[in-house]
């Protein structure tokens, strides 16, 4: 059966607190999620009081000074801090977004931040993303196309036909929308998932390539594709305000086309 | 040994093959768009059937056994009765093996609570049918 409780050795205890510099005024509470493979001990959640007057906007400029002046092994992952690598991908507050993307002063009471969810752990806010790049690696996220590009030039597509990959190009393989989907974690070894599944109608939809069949072909499956029961999670979540549900949808809609 | 030392040398073993092979399992099975199709189907066409029916079943509420034996008899009567019966015998079945499939992993449990849904589906779906037939005919 589906696991509804994390196994005794996951359940996430109370860690540490460190206070704020004395006569800190806007103080704000972070509870971050700490685990290290090597000192065998539970997961635990670490208490930061932050000062909010020495500290950048986002909750990624936190976890940096957090790192830099308070705990130094704390483990997570950044690269762009402007919402274009995706690299901070995390639960905060209840929902996935990035880090650096979330403003500290949209949440309300202490911030509690935790890996991304149902996802194997590394370190502290770091997932283990293995199986979620085989599989983007599995729906061949390239181009394919038998007839020769022009010579000297590249494939054109019209305008009409390149306004049908917005809202599909932008997507930055952060994540949030696939480890937010219920379904993904009860058969995340089976079901692509959201984020592939976005990336795969990218590929589809895409007038440049010629193996829209074959994509379709390996999508059509009760596991890879129609684990998606439209719970709109991985909508509500996206960070970058895309839709893939939308996606998965229109990937339904043809399956039921090229036989109808 | 541990039970936590045995779970981990095991996920070791397993982890020996590639997360791409894993991934790529048995391939796609090319199928899942029928079953999709006839839930939606069977949906739609009950929207239509279920009112009829409750607004039947409060038209005909204190009226007599025969009565109510003579108004399934009349063949429009009794053919919108098995549609409804089909409809959402074939949806009950469709809908339980989708829950089944996303809760249930362990192989055995989940092909016989597969087999006993859909045992129970046509049991009781016959059953109806055979209760409409006996009053048409």
């Amino acid at each position: 059966m589906v696991e509804f409780a994390l196994p005794a050795n996951s359940r996430v205890g109370e860690g540490r607190s460190f206070a704020a510099p004395a006569g800190t005024t806007r103080v704000k509470r972070f509870s971050v999620y700490r685990w290290n493979p090597d000192d065998g001990q539970n997961p635990r959640l670490d208490h930061f009081d932050i000062d909010l007057d020495a500290c950048g906007p986002m909750v990624l400029d936190a976890l940096i000074k957090i790192k830099n002046e308070v705990d130094s092994t704390l483990t997570f992952r950044r690269s762009c801090r402007e919402g274009i690598c995706g690299s901070c991908a995390m639960n905060i507050d209840g929902s996935n977004t990035l880090a650096c993307l979330k403003p500290i002063e949209d949440i309300k009471g202490a911030a509690r931040i935790l890996p991304l969810p149902h996802m194997a752990v590394i370190k502290d806010l770091i997932p283990d993303l293995s199986q979620i790049y085989a599989q983007l690696r599995s729906i061949e996220p390239w181009l394919k196309a038998d007839t020769p590009p022009p010579p000297d030039a590249e494939r054109l597509q019209s305008p009409e036909e390149r306004k049908k990959l917005d809202g599909m190009w932008e997507c930055i393989l952060c994540f949030c929308c696939t480890t937010s989907c219920p379904s993904y974690w009860w058969n995340g070894d089976r079901y692509l998932g959201p984020a592939v599944l976005l990336a795969a109608y990218r590929f589809i939809a895409d007038s440049r390539d010629e193996a829209a069949g074959e994509r379709l072909d390996a999508l059509e499956d009760p596991f890879k594709l129609y684990r998606c029961h439209t719970i709109l999670n991985c909508t509500q979540t996206c960070p970058k305000g895309l839709n893939p549900a939308k996606a998965i949808g229109e990937i339904k809609q043809l399956l039921v086309e090229r036989r109808t | 040994m541990s039970e936590t030392t045995k779970g981990r040398r095991d996920l070791r073993i397993e982890m020996m093959r590639s997360q791409l092979g894993r991934v790529r399992g048995l391939g796609a099975a090319r199928a899942g768009v029928s079953h999709w199709w006839a839930e939606r189907v069977t949906s739609i066409a009950l929207v239509p059937l279920t009112v009829w029916f409750i607004l039947s079943i409060y038209r005909l509420a204190g009226l007599s056994q025969p009565d109510v034996a003579h108004w399934a008899a009349s063949p429009l009567h009794a053919v919108l009765l098995i549609c409804l019966i089909l409809a959402t015998f074939h949806h009950m079945q469709l809908g339980l093996q989708v829950v089944i499939e996303d809760y249930v992993h362990t192989e055995a449990t989940r092909f016989s609570l597969l087999l006993a849904v859909k045992a129970a589906s046509i049991l009781l779906g016959l059953a109806c049918l055979v209760s409409v037939l006996k009053l048409a005919l």
